[in-house]
């Protein structure tokens, strides 16, 4: 019993227990008993879906990427929402897009990333984590949507997981 | 409150008001599952975003502080919108839904 007592993954934890105290209402007695609580279960019982370590080499280039993203949210919901709201009809696609990147966070991270800025939808991978499959909403071609989102979005993601 | 604040807390809320709305109307008039896709997925980036942002202002204008659980509610929200779409999407494939005429490049089959 003594031996489960462990924190498996300390930053998870850590961070669990940050987030707790900030939804609770000022920091007190119970709520850091119960953000204990959260940041030893949570872990335990989420261990079976993380296969190895998330590896975050480069971390520092998160922020950079997130305001790059966020720019790019707001840019391309005027023309997604100049779209919906004209007669013209969409022409949508779906586009195989082959992934560099390799780490299964990495890729979940971009697939994220490719579902949070209007007109592109991730909706598969393939089971080898070769091809990601999008729907976009309204392009020309196919090499448009590939070459954007591989300058945008995969090249930062390949410094950092490098 | 200053006036420079009510003026950027009323054109956040408008602003957020105004996707939100754009995003229930292209789920009305999207033609096909897929695009229908898109339209929720990016009111709530915008919409909520702009709303949250106006929170925000108001309550470190009132009060002291900033209020951080509105951030909190606004990364959890994105974190798991993607998600919720991705599993649309493979749900839909997996019935296999037909994409509107006119779409380009097929879904696969697995």
């Amino acid at each position: 019993m003594l031996d489960r007592l462990n924190f498996p993954q300390p930053w998870l934890s850590l961070l669990l227990f940050t987030i707790w105290q900030f939804l609770s209402d000022g920091i007190s007695g119970a709520s850091v008993v119960m953000g204990i609580i959260l940041a030893w279960l949570i872990p335990q019982i989420t261990q079976g879906f993380w296969p190895e370590r998330p590896a975050f080499i480069h971390a520092w280039r998160m922020p950079f990427y997130l305001l790059r993203v966020l720019g790019d949210i707001v840019i391309a919901s005027f023309s997604v929402a100049r779209l919906i709201l004209s007669t013209r009809k969409p022409e949508p696609m779906f586009v195989c897009y082959p992934l560099e990147l390799e780490h299964p966070l990495a890729i979940s991270i971009l697939a994220s990333t490719i579902s949070l800025t209007p007109g592109t939808v991730s909706a598969d991978v393939s089971d080898d984590n070769k091809i990601l499959l999008i729907h976009a909403l309204d392009v020309n071609n196919e090499q448009e949507v590939i070459d954007a989102i591989r300058t945008r979005y995969e090249k930062p993601l390949l410094e950092m997981f490098k | 409150m200053s006036e420079i604040a009510e003026y950027v807390i009323a054109a956040l809320l408008l602003i957020g008001g105004g996707f939100t709305l754009i995003g229930a109307i292209g789920l009305a008039r999207l033609p096909d599952f897929f695009t229908r896709l898109h339209g929720p997925t990016k009111a709530t980036t915008v919409g909520v975003g702009a709303i949250m942002l106006a929170s925000v202002v108001y309550f470190s204008v009132s009060h002291d502080g900033i209020g951080i659980s509105e951030i909190l509610i606004t990364v959890f929200l994105f974190m798991t919108a993607p998600v919720s779409a991705n599993i649309l999407a493979k749900a839909a494939m997996h019935i296999g839904v037909k994409p509107m005429d006119g779409t380009r490049g097929n879904p696969w089959e697995q």
